[in-house]
């Protein structure tokens, strides 16, 4: 299917989004967005697995299961932020990232 | 040889009163303690009349017919150095052997006196405690058989005359006086210390029969010149004569003395008369061998003794308080003892001085605490200290009248009692030595008789002062003591003291001076016949001789300003100058330092800790930022 | 098992008695039971140690126990005592002994009270006992840590400031100390063959000069910082104004002690060239110490400040004689560690009966306490007399040997020193008089203070003790005097061999 797709091409859209995603990260105030930019991070780090291993190590399968394994993690990941999101927006009725540094000093 | 080792409980009995009376004073009744205490010294006063019967008359001469020193009890009490230990022990000697009579007898008479004088007081145990643990450490600071054991009990000493002055310790006054006492014998004491530690390094030492024998270790070491162009041992005995004359209130150091009749009378006669103010002398009188040997330090006693004798006669002419012109008497009588050591040569006949200096030591221990105990009684009838309160008390008091004129009569040295024979031998000694010095003694014997006088008239003659109940007669146990120490005071002069108490040991004969008795007689004539005219009758006579002299009667008055020099030194400097400099640099400086430390330490993290702001982007951008400029780092070096 | 063992195993035993005991007065009995415990064994001890010795057991070390128990390094639990280590271990009992019938009142959690006060005993006992260095620094700071503790919850005043002051302080000292004990062990065998931090057998090899010279400081100034050394003393003031009265007196009688034993048993001992090579700077700084100490309590009007005051004086002679270098001196500076254990402690005792009974500290509210309170009032006296020096009490044993000793230094600075020292005697029978003068006699200042009541059984048991001590040590002082000295041999040796010059 993508036969003859360099691996550059597939590493360059892996670092495209992974900045992206970093990107979101530090500039988003808002913490659903800051969790969207993290599944970027993590798609990007997915597109990387996928492709060396098609490309470098046809006959494995490691790549493959780490990707499985990292979105299972993302899956859990998720639910777990957007419960605390939940739960802070209970608190503050906002979830902008700014309002909340009680954790300091 | 008879078996001396005896005489140690002339010490122990005394020290086991304390202990007892001490702890267990106040659940028996009053007199107990006081029967108890007078007991012990009563035992004491026994054993030292027979010590000394045995000593001087049947085994004290050696095989050359001196007096030799007997080391009487001796154990080790502590180990210093391989050659340096402390031992406790009991030396006889002729001026030691002195010593227990003087002591034993007076405290002897001083317990029985007060008895009388202090019933009825809160806390008569305490008194009698006090009382027994002075005579004990008095007892054993004069059979020292080393010059350490002198020192611990020259402390020991010290520190009862603490607790007796202080006695009334609700009163102000003589707490002050009690502090002032200490602190200032303390500090002479500090130069005894010193040099008991230069004696002791140079001739490796601190026993007296070493250090006095004739080939004595401080004849030959420390002889080379250390400070000042004089030799360690003449700084040494310098330093020593610090402490002697501490404690025997010498000018500059009798500023103590004065304040230190805040005490019960009986403790006056007993510790500021008669025993512990004397100690001084008997040290010198001790190491004199080591002092004849060093011209210097013997220059030192003699002057310091002139000067302290006719000083504290002047200011005795000027005080009003009765027992204060005791105090300034007995700093006077102990400033010609000192003279006479002065003066004195060593051996045989040369050591005039010295034999005339423990005579006088003897008769004035007599004489003195008559007069002291004298002035007790008299206080004791009409509640006051101050002569101006005082007045024809001879009707009143006849018993107390005469044992006073007694004591009067024989310090102003009128043949043939007691004082004249001893002071005829410290003038005669004086002559021997310079014009000049006994030309001064015999104007402090004018003087002495003149303000003896003055006080005797003042008190017992004079206007019939209206007192608010008649002063009437103490009891016996306080005029037998009177009674007997008047018998002293009449025939202390004449025991030979010559052929029994001599500088090397030797007897010797002496004979009365011509030459030397008459002016001293006549000098001490003519004080009482001024005394006479001037305070027989109340006139005023003594107001005008005392404004025409203007400012040096109000100087003398003042005691020449001694104690406000002195107020000035500690207070002034020593408390606001040093002490409240090096609180204030302790508070400030070191322990600033310390709290600066810390202060910057906290300052520190409080900067640091501002980079934690709780705002996670900022961390995610610093943590990426990181990472990438160690990527960056990493690439750079791996492609070079 | 040798006896020594006892010294920690009744501690364990008593807090666990503690642990399970029911209300306070369980808790009291059982710390008073296993005090006296402590107090008999050292007793026991003293009349063992003396035994062996009439019986001609020469042995440098008695009663030794020697356990390893971590292999790789060598620690090794190595127990045993010399004449010193005895003279400290009485002492210490006597004072744990006093202190716990000084803390009869305390009433906020008692059980804990407790608890810290006996465990920083048992560190204290530990410390004396131990041979290995690495088990001496393990006791060291097990006495350390506790004080927070005591002072931070029982204290009165800044206490939160005072105990972190002070713990700080000291921990900074087991800095430079820890730091020094490396050292030593790394140099320990010179001669080639395993590393040890076995006392004895470090003192046997000679150690490096330029290691010496390098190491002396750090172990001087760590152990000196808790024998406040000036300057380093300024958490004593503090630390004894803060602490409850049985902790001022463990602190001031028996922890600050340890500062004197590790500098005479670590630094002078392991290190005699070094000790050589810096003596003079330190013997400087103690001599200041000494006057300084004595004229800073001059000025100070709280009763504890002047007695933190005038142990800064007192101990800074302990260093002073240590520094001398001669047998002479450094037995007075043993018998100066007990003489003032025993003496301060009596007076933070007393301090703190009176404080209890008047809730002031300050010499200028109180007065004429010695018609309310002979009992305290006397203890006081005897107390300050025995502080400057009286005849009869340990303090003038220890202090006319300090003296006579240093006075045996050839060298005029020492000399010099000595005398300066010597006239610090005087400023303190200024300032002890001057508070028996104020506080005890003259009139009853403040009308409230006429109906407060004397001394309880336990003050009495407490006081009676101590002054036991000081008199009994005071009046016959030549069996104490002899079993230190029996102890002294090697460090004279050893300090002999590396300068022989200074000994007479």
């Amino acid at each position: 299917m993508f036969e003859g797709v360099p691996l550059t091409w597939f590493l360059i859209t892996g670092t495209i989004m992974f900045f992206v995603g970093i990107y979101g990260f530090l500039v988003r105030k808002n913490l659903i967005t800051m969790l969207m930019s993290i599944e970027l991070i993590l798609n990007s780090v997915n597109i990387n697995f996928v492709a060396f291993n098609k490309i470098l190590y046809p006959g494995h399968l490691e790549g493959m299961f780490f990707t499985i394994f990292i979105i299972a993690v993302a899956a859990a990941e998720a639910s777990v932020a957007i419960a605390i999101i939940i739960n802070i927006y209970r608190r503050l009725v906002n979830i902008d990232v700014e309002k909340m540094n009680e954790m300091k000093y | 040889m008879i078996d001396f080792s005896y005489t140690v409980l002339i010490l122990l009995i005394p020290l086991v009163v304390f202990v007892v009376v001490g702890l267990f004073g106040n659940r028996f009744k009053p007199i107990v303690s006081g029967l108890v205490g007078t007991t012990g010294l009563f035992i004491g006063w026994v054993l030292s009349i027979f010590t000394a019967y045995n000593y001087f008359f049947v085994s004290g001469k050696g095989a050359e017919g001196a007096f030799v020193k007997v080391l009487a009890f001796s154990m080790r009490w502590l180990n210093l150095t391989d050659k340096l230990h402390i031992d406790m022990g009991v030396l006889l000697d002729p001026i030691s052997v002195m010593m227990l009579i003087v002591i034993t007898t007076v405290s002897f008479m001083v317990h029985l006196y007060s008895i009388g004088y202090m019933a009825g007081e809160k806390g008569f145990s305490r008194f009698f405690a006090t009382l027994s643990l002075f005579s004990f450490s008095m007892l054993g600071l004069v059979v020292a058989t080393n010059i350490f054991q002198m020192y611990i009990f020259w402390e020991l000493v010290g520190v009862s005359s603490y607790l007796l002055i202080g006695f009334y310790y609700t009163k102000d006054s003589a707490v002050a006086a009690s502090k002032k006492a200490f602190i200032v014998t303390r500090f002479a004491d500090l130069g005894f210390l010193i040099g008991i530690l230069m004696l002791s390094y140079a001739t490796g030492t601190f026993d007296f029969i070493k250090l006095t024998a004739p080939d004595s270790p401080a004849l030959t070491s420390g002889q080379g010149v250390w400070f000042l162009g004089l030799s360690t041992m003449t700084w040494s005995m310098i330093f020593i004569f610090m402490g002697g004359a501490g404690k025997s209130a010498m000018f500059p150091l009798h500023i103590w003395l004065p304040d230190a009749m805040e005490g019960p009378t009986p403790v006056s006669a007993l510790i500021h008369a008669a025993t512990m103010v004397v100690a001084g002398v008997y040290l010198v009188a001790r190491l004199f061998p080591i002092y004849h040997m060093n011209a210097v330090a013997l220059d030192v006693v003699m002057y310091v003794g002139a000067f302290s004798s006719i000083f504290a006669a002047v200011v005795a002419c000027t005080q009003y308080d009765i027992k204060r012109v005791l105090a300034y008497s007995t700093m006077s009588q102990i400033g010609m003892m000192m003279f006479a050591l002065g003066v004195s040569g060593y051996g045989g006949e040369e050591g005039l001085g010295f034999m005339a200096s423990m005579f006088h030591l003897f008769t004035h221990a007599f004489f003195k605490a008559l007069l002291f105990l004298g002035a007790g009684a008299i206080i004791h009838a009409v509640h006051s200290n101050v002569m101006q309160d005082m007045g024809g008390l001879r009707k009143h008091m006849p018993i107390t009248h005469a044992t006073f004129l007694i004591a009067c009569l024989a310090i102003a040295g009128i043949p043939p009692l007691s004082g004249f024979f001893s002071k005829d031998e410290i003038l005669a000694a004086g002559h021997m030595k310079s014009m000049f010095l006994f030309i001064v003694e015999l104007t402090v014997s004018g003087l002495t008789a003149f303000y003896m006088f003055r006080l005797y008239y003042n008190i017992f003659w004079g206007k019939n002062t209206h007192y608010h109940h008649t002063p009437h007669e103490a009891p016996l146990t306080m005029t037998l003591p009177l009674m007997i120490l008047a018998l002293g005071a009449l025939f202390a002069g004449l025991v030979p003291f010559a052929s029994l108490v001599t500088s090397d040991g030797m007897p010797f004969e002496t004979h009365i001076e011509l030459g030397v008795a008459i002016p001293a007689v006549l000098a001490g004539l003519i004080g009482i016949t001024i005394a006479t005219l001037m305070y027989r009758k109340e006139t005023n006579v003594p107001e005008r001789i005392f404004n025409t002299l203007g400012g040096f009667s109000k100087a003398a008055f003042n005691k020449f300003y001694i104690d406000e020099v002195y107020l000035f030194i500690t207070k002034k400097i020593l408390f606001n100058y040093v002490s409240r400099p090096v609180a204030w640099f302790d508070r400030h400086i070191v322990d600033g330092a310390m709290n600066g430390m810390a202060y910057v330490t906290n300052e520190a993290s409080d900067r640091v800790k501002k980079l934690q702001s709780g705002q996670v982007q900022q961390y995610a951008l610093v943590f990426v930022s990181g990472a990438l400029l160690l990527a960056l780092l990493f690439i750079y070096l791996w492609t070079n | 098992m040798s006896i020594l063992t006892l010294f920690i195993i009744i501690p364990v035993l008593t807090i666990i008695g503690i642990l399970f005991s029911k209300n306070h007065m369980q808790v009291k009995w059982v710390s008073v039971i296993g005090m006296s415990l402590q107090l008999i064994s050292a007793l026991a001890l003293i009349f063992l140690y003396l035994a062996e010795r009439r019986a001609g057991n020469m042995a440098e070390i008695l009663f030794v126990q020697d356990n390893l128990w971590y292999e790789s390094l060598n620690i090794h639990f190595y127990i045993g005592v010399d004449g010193v280590s005895v003279a400290m271990i009485g002492l210490t009992a006597l004072v744990v002994f006093a202190g716990i019938f000084a803390s009869w009142d305390i009433v906020d959690l008692p059980r804990e009270f407790f608890t810290s006060l006996i465990l920083l005993a048992s560190g204290v006992f530990g410390f004396f006992i131990s041979l290995d260095l690495f088990t001496m620094f393990l006791f060291y700071e097990l006495a350390v840590i506790p004080m927070y503790l005591l002072i931070g919850i029982w204290g009165s005043g800044p206490r939160h400031y005072s105990a972190m002051k002070l713990t700080l302080m000291l921990m900074g000292g087991s800095a430079f100390i820890l730091l020094g004990l490396l050292g030593i062990y790394f140099n320990s065998a010179p001669s080639g063959g395993p590393l040890t931090f076995d006392l004895i057998k470090i003192s046997k090899e000679h150690i490096p000069i330029a290691a010496q010279n390098f190491l002396f400081p750090f172990l001087f100034v760590g152990f000196g910082v808790l024998g406040a050394m000036f300057p380093f003393h300024t958490w004593s003031p503090d630390g004894h104004a803060s602490a409850p009265t049985a902790v001022s007196m463990l602190h001031a009688g028996v922890l600050m002690k340890l500062g004197g034993y590790g500098c005479y048993r670590v630094a002078v001992f392991l290190l005699p060239e070094g000790a050589h090579y810096w003596g003079w700077l330190f013997l400087i700084l103690a001599t200041i110490g000494v006057i300084y100490g004595a004229f800073g309590a001059i000025w100070q009007k709280d009763l504890k400040y002047i007695n933190a005051y005038s142990s800064v004086s007192h101990c800074a002679l302990v260093l002073f004689a240590i520094l001398m270098f001669n047998q002479t001196a450094i037995n007075g500076a043993i018998m100066q560690m007990i003489s003032h254990g025993i003496m301060t402690a009596l007076f933070f005792a007393l301090i703190g009966m009176i404080y209890g009974r008047t809730h002031t500290r300050y010499i200028n509210e109180m007065g004429g306490l010695m018609k309310v309170m002979p009992f305290l009032a006397v203890a006081y006296v005897i107390a300050g007399l025995a502080s400057l020096g009286l005849p009869g009490f340990s303090g003038f044993v220890a202090e006319m040997t300090i003296f006579v000793g240093s006075f045996q230094h050839p060298d005029t600075f020492h000399r010099v020193c000595t005398i300066i020292a010597a006239s610090s005697i005087v400023v303190t029978a200024v300032y002890v008089l001057r508070v028996v003068g104020v506080l005890l006699l003259g009139k009853i200042k403040n009308e409230a203070f006429e109906t407060l009541p004397d001394a309880k059984w336990h003050d009495r048991m407490s006081v009676v003790a101590l002054i036991a001590g000081i008199t009994i040590i005071g009046s016959a002082p030549l069996w104490l005097s002899d079993m230190i000295n029996g102890g002294l041999g090697p460090i004279v040796q050893k300090l002999l061999a590396a300068a022989p010059a200074i000994m007479p």
